[in-house]
């Protein structure tokens, strides 16, 4: 394929790819922004979303689409519930201390992951999506003519992905809307500022945080729903989600969700052109080399505060 | 905030101290039995419950499980049932020597067998062959044959990935075509599949265009398609792993109406329904198989009764649940191998940990393996220098849906020179 | 101060008394415990005392094992140089990674190193024609022999694995209550008083980060030598988790936690895999009621409730 189509094409796929991870990224952000805590099961959180869409779709038949919208709904609810229930029981009781959160972090990864093999299995299992056409894109070039416009060969995206990248701008516009025009908006802003403060004005913080941590995770499960009529749901999907979301957030800057979401585009789309130019194993080291020198030259990542 | 309903740490201490107490203990062997001649034969089952294998590993345990039932059930070997002892080895080759160690100084096993990925093989052996015991692997890795393991280490169920590959270039380079772009993991066993087919098609006046390695995690693959050159006349794919079926998806989405001939490895298909949505673009298009999935005009007699004894329906799925396809390429493996151990077995006379040495002789000395109940793959050749195994390959179109058998490639088309005489290694 | 050479040496005693008795599955169980026990030793150094979390040590593991494998393949080196190589590699990488990956801190530091094993993996895989990749490669049992001894005897392989221990052991001992180590509880504790009492905080904590990777290499190297096998396994994330574990469920920022906390691990996994499928499901509640329980690991507890000098 020519350059011009094929570097269309790898933005395309890498903003579908951003999309998904804007959404799993964001739930950490969240989650790492306001409760100052690591959890290493953020990946598996992601995974659950994608089985239970699996499994909520299969349990319902019918019609691809109505499957798809009830699991759009219920699988980032019930992963959250889950979320919050984790948050309550076993990291409230640890006082939110850094290390152990991560210890007990990796505890609930290994639970999730093996709970999820002794009932879903250890295959991959598709989902259907509710519609899915090719649509071939055209191309243009300077001919006889002036400008024309062909179809490369190859040169296609589908509706579904369109989708995607629709779904997730809207998912973000709302999540941004609750955080600057909300009430409890606010509330989530007061605590991650300083959550001694915001306890002094009355606001429950532990509830807080099991609220955070239950939309954290069910951001990342609702990431995991719109990826998973591309990719498939299996057991062991949530450790590369878990890893970039990591990378993206940092990046991002600590406490910016906008620096999250720039650092997201960026990283997700940086895979696809990347790969156009290099081969892709060389492709993905040299995006993990550029994202440790970013880190090492500038810490704080891109729009988060100096360090003093 | 103090809960008193909880445990205290005094509580949980004490446990962890009597655990630790337990442990203590001197070795107390957990299948310990007088020595007599009605003793199980205990055979240390290496499977991949957990990890990247488990998929692989289900049907696995399920034909080894089969094949062990149908040996004691026609009286054992010498006269003494084989007992399966199964170990997790995560698909990790620390936890794999770990597994083997267990398997000769805790359960008292007389072999080890049964391991998958070449990786953990690899990290496996060389403990094998410390603890001298034999171990017959599983794998289609062509590590056995290439010299790099020990004569303890044996593959004589399931042919290796240089045998198949070599095998296909002969029938694609003359059905399908002559300029093949290969698309396969960038991990060794995609290597291999590379480094050996192009050996292959070259030597029957093919050309490969482009060869695109896709990194080992890749979730999504529509941005490497355009590397594709538009003269390619054969795709030939090889993915392996949970992304597979995406992959699939992708190419058939990304050539629309238009696409060159297609020959792929039933592995990036294993345990996946072609009837998949999304996968009607394989329709017409040819693929390797180890051991045809769908019954086939001609299936013999062997077939079925390899088929009735584990379960599996006449399209590749488990009786009990139709949509649970198997992983028929690669699981016949494990059927061949155990009773390619019994026949080892019964030739040495083997009476114990004593003979293991006489066990690997005595396979080593196997040649001809014809075509049975015990072989329902189809008919083979041991070689016993190289440890290896060769047997045929099967070619199949998908028709309908369903997978039919178009060609089979007879043993020579996969023989290569030797690599190695493991024979005149000492024990 | 009196008690803790006593016990430290009373632990290499029972280590050496239990080479004669152990069953021997057990006696094989401890030989590699103590290789990977080294490893958690390693990371010990930086994490437990100088406060610094990495989230990429298997590079340095990796970089020990594959320093000690190639030297053997492709530089047809005899086992005992190869072992000083695979020391010397891991040397000069965590000299290079810390160099780098120290203008950083708290989890910008944690990223950094978990991104620089993430390219030390797939640079292993990239040059796979040479490393062979994610198969690796084996070290032959006619190799593994120094001075006529054969390094997979059991008996041997013990003994190697308990100097390898023995060694790193008493030097971390040493180095907790030398002035070098104070300074590094220092800094754990609170870098900017460490600075402003004079300290020169970013050296002493380059040299944590030199001397946890060459250990942590050293173990890599002799995990290689004593087992035979060299594989990018080695390298990924899961192998960076293992030793924080190790250590924090053992105790962080104690000389013998690591050693208690990957000794508890292997038989956590090894007994719960006896008894059902999902041992790893026991593993992941064990660490849960771990971290609520027992927060500062079991030689933590041990420090809190009986022995406070416990270093």
């Amino acid at each position: 394929m020519e350059f011009g189509p094929h570097l269309m094409l790898a933005m395309l796929e890498g903003l579908v790819q951003a999309s998904v991870l804007t959404l799993t990224a964001l739930g950490l952000s969240l989650v790492f922004g306001v409760m100052r805590v690591v959890n290493v099961a953020h990946g598996e959180f992601f995974m659950l979303g994608a089985v239970l869409a699996w499994w909520i779709t299969s349990m319902l038949g019918g019609p691809a689409a109505v499957g798809f919208i009830a699991a759009l709904i219920v699988a980032p609810l019930l992963v959250g519930l889950l979320a919050g229930a984790a948050d309550w029981l076993i990291l409230r009781r640890i006082d939110y201390d850094p290390e152990r959160t991560i210890v007990a972090t990796i505890g609930l990864l290994y639970i999730i992951q093996q709970v999820t093999l002794m009932t879903y299995g250890p295959d991959a299992h598709p989902v259907a999506p509710p519609f899915n056409t090719r649509l071939a894109l055209p191309w243009f070039e300077w001919g006889e003519n002036g400008f024309q416009m062909y179809w490369p060969w190859g040169l296609s995206t589908t509706s579904y992905k369109l989708f995607v990248i629709v779904a997730a701008i809207v998912t973000l516009i709302g999540v941004w809307l609750l955080m600057a025009k909300t009430k409890i908006g606010l509330i989530l802003r007061a605590t991650q500022l300083d959550s001694e403060i915001a306890q002094a004005f009355g606001i429950p913080v532990e509830r807080i945080y099991a609220l955070v941590f239950g939309m954290g995770a069910a951001l990342a499960a609702l990431g995991a729903v719109l990826v998973v009529p591309i990719q498939q749901a299996h057991y062991l999907m949530g450790a590369d989600p878990l890893l970039l979301s990591f990378i993206v957030v940092i990046i991002g800057g600590l406490g910016s969700l906008r620096g999250t979401v720039v650092a997201a585009v960026l990283i997700g789309m940086s895979d696809g052109i990347i790969s156009v130019f290099f081969t892709p194993t060389l492709a993905k080291m040299l995006a993990t080399l550029l994202v440790a020198m970013v880190l090492v030259y500038r810490p704080q990542g891109l729009f988060g505060a100096k360090a003093a | 905030m103090v809960n008193k309903a909880l445990p205290t740490r005094r509580k949980i201490l004490t446990g962890m101290a009597a655990v630790g107490a337990a442990t203590a203990l001197p070795d107390v062997t957990r299948f310990a039995h007088a020595g007599s001649h009605s003793a199980p034969i205990k055979i240390g089952f290496q499977v991949h419950r957990t990890g990247i294998g488990a998929a692989y590993g289900r049907w696995y345990e399920r034909t080894t499980n089969a094949a062990a039932k149908v040996i004691n059930d026609a009286g054992g070997i010498n006269g003494r049932p084989i007992e399966i002892v199964a170990e997790d080895d995560g698909t990790d080759p620390k936890r794999g020597a770990e597994v083997l160690e267990k398997f000769a100084n805790q359960h008292g096993c007389d072999i080890a067998y049964g391991t998958l990925f070449s990786h953990v093989v690899i990290g496996s052996a060389p403990r094998a062959a410390e603890l001298k015991m034999p171990y017959f692997v599983v794998s289609e890795g062509h590590h056995v044959a290439s010299g790099m393991l020990n004569r303890y280490t044996l593959q004589p169920g399931i042919t290796d990935v240089k045998s198949q590959v070599q095998a296909m270039a002969p029938w694609v380079a003359s059905n399908l075509g002559k300029k093949i772009t290969m698309i396969y993991p960038d991990f060794a066993f995609g290597h291999n599949h590379r480094d050996f087919f192009s050996e292959a098609i070259e030597a029957q006046g093919g050309e490969v265009v482009a060869k695109i390695a896709i990194p080992p995690t890749e979730a999504s693959f529509t941005k490497y398609f355009p590397k594709i050159p538009r003269d390619t006349e054969v795709i030939y794919h090889v993915m392996v792993g949970p992304s597979v079926l995406t992959f699939v998806k992708e190419l058939g989405e990304f050539f629309g109406p238009s696409a060159p001939a297609i020959f792929g490895f039933v592995d990036s298909l294993e345990a996946v329904d072609f009837a998949t949505p999304g996968l009607e673009f394989l329709e017409g298009t040819h693929f390797w198989e180890g051991m045809p999935r769908y019954v086939q005009p001609n299936q013999t007699e062997y077939d079925k009764f390899y088929r009735a004894a584990i379960g599996i329906d006449e399209n590749g799925a488990s009786v009990d649940d139709p949509k649970d396809v198997s992983t028929y390429a690669h699981m016949f493996g494990c059927w061949e191998t155990l009773f390619t151990i019994k026949d080892g077995m019964e030739a040495a006379g083997y009476k114990g940990i004593e003979d293991r040495t006489k066990l690997i002789e005595a396979v080593e000395a196997i040649t001809d393996m014809p075509e049975s109940n015990e072989h329902p793959q189809g008919a083979k050749l041991f070689n016993g220098k190289t440890h290896q195994v060769f047997g045929p390959q099967y070619i199949s179109k998908v028709e309908g849906g369903k997978l039919m058998v178009k060609h089979t490639t007879s043993l020579e088309d996969g023989f290569y020179p030797d690599e190695v005489d493991y024979t005149t290694q000492s024990f | 101060m009196k008690k803790s050479l006593p016990l430290h040496l009373g632990l290499i005693a029972l280590l050496i008394a239990l080479q004669f008795i152990l069953p021997v599955y057990h006696h094989g169980v401890l030989a590699r415990v103590m290789v990977m026990a080294t490893y958690a030793m390693g990371y010990n150094i930086m994490f437990g005392y100088t406060g610094l979390l990495s989230l990429g040590h298997a590079m340095f593991f990796a970089a020990g094992m594959y320093g000690m494998g190639l030297s053997v393949t492709q530089l047809d080196m005899s086992i005992g140089p190869a072992f000083g190589m695979g020391i010397l590699a891991s040397l000069l990488f965590s000299l290079l990674v810390g160099l780098l990956a120290l203008r950083t801190i708290g989890v910008a530091f944690m990223i950094v190193t978990l991104m620089f094993s993430q390219t030390i993996f797939l640079t292993i895989l990239y040059f796979g024609s040479v490393t062979r990749g994610d198969e690796g490669f084996v070290i032959q049992q006619s190799v593994r022999q120094i001075a006529g001894l054969d390094l997979s005897d059991p008996t041997i392989r013990y003994f190697a694995a308990l100097t390898l221990f023995t060694t790193v052991l008493l030097g971390i001992l040493w180095l907790v209550r030398a002035p070098t180590g104070r300074v590094l509880i220092a800094i754990r504790e609170n870098e900017e008083r460490a600075k402003m009492l004079g300290y020169d905080t970013w050296r002493h904590k380059l040299a944590a980060v030199v001397m946890s990777g060459t250990v942590s290499g050293a173990a890599g190297a002799a995990y290689g030598v004593l087992f035979g096998y060299v594989g990018a396994s080695f390298a990924q994330v899961p192998y960076s988790i293992f030793p924080l574990l190790w250590v924090l469920l053992g105790g962080a920022g104690t000389v013998i936690g690591p050693f208690i906390g990957t000794l508890f691990m292997f038989y956590l996994i090894d007994l719960s895999s006896g008894i059902t499928d999902a041992y790893m499901l026991v593993v992941g509640v064990v660490l849960v009621l771990l971290t609520m329980f027992a927060r500062n690991g079991l030689m933590g507890i041990v420090r809190e409730r009986w022995a406070k000098w416990l270093p």
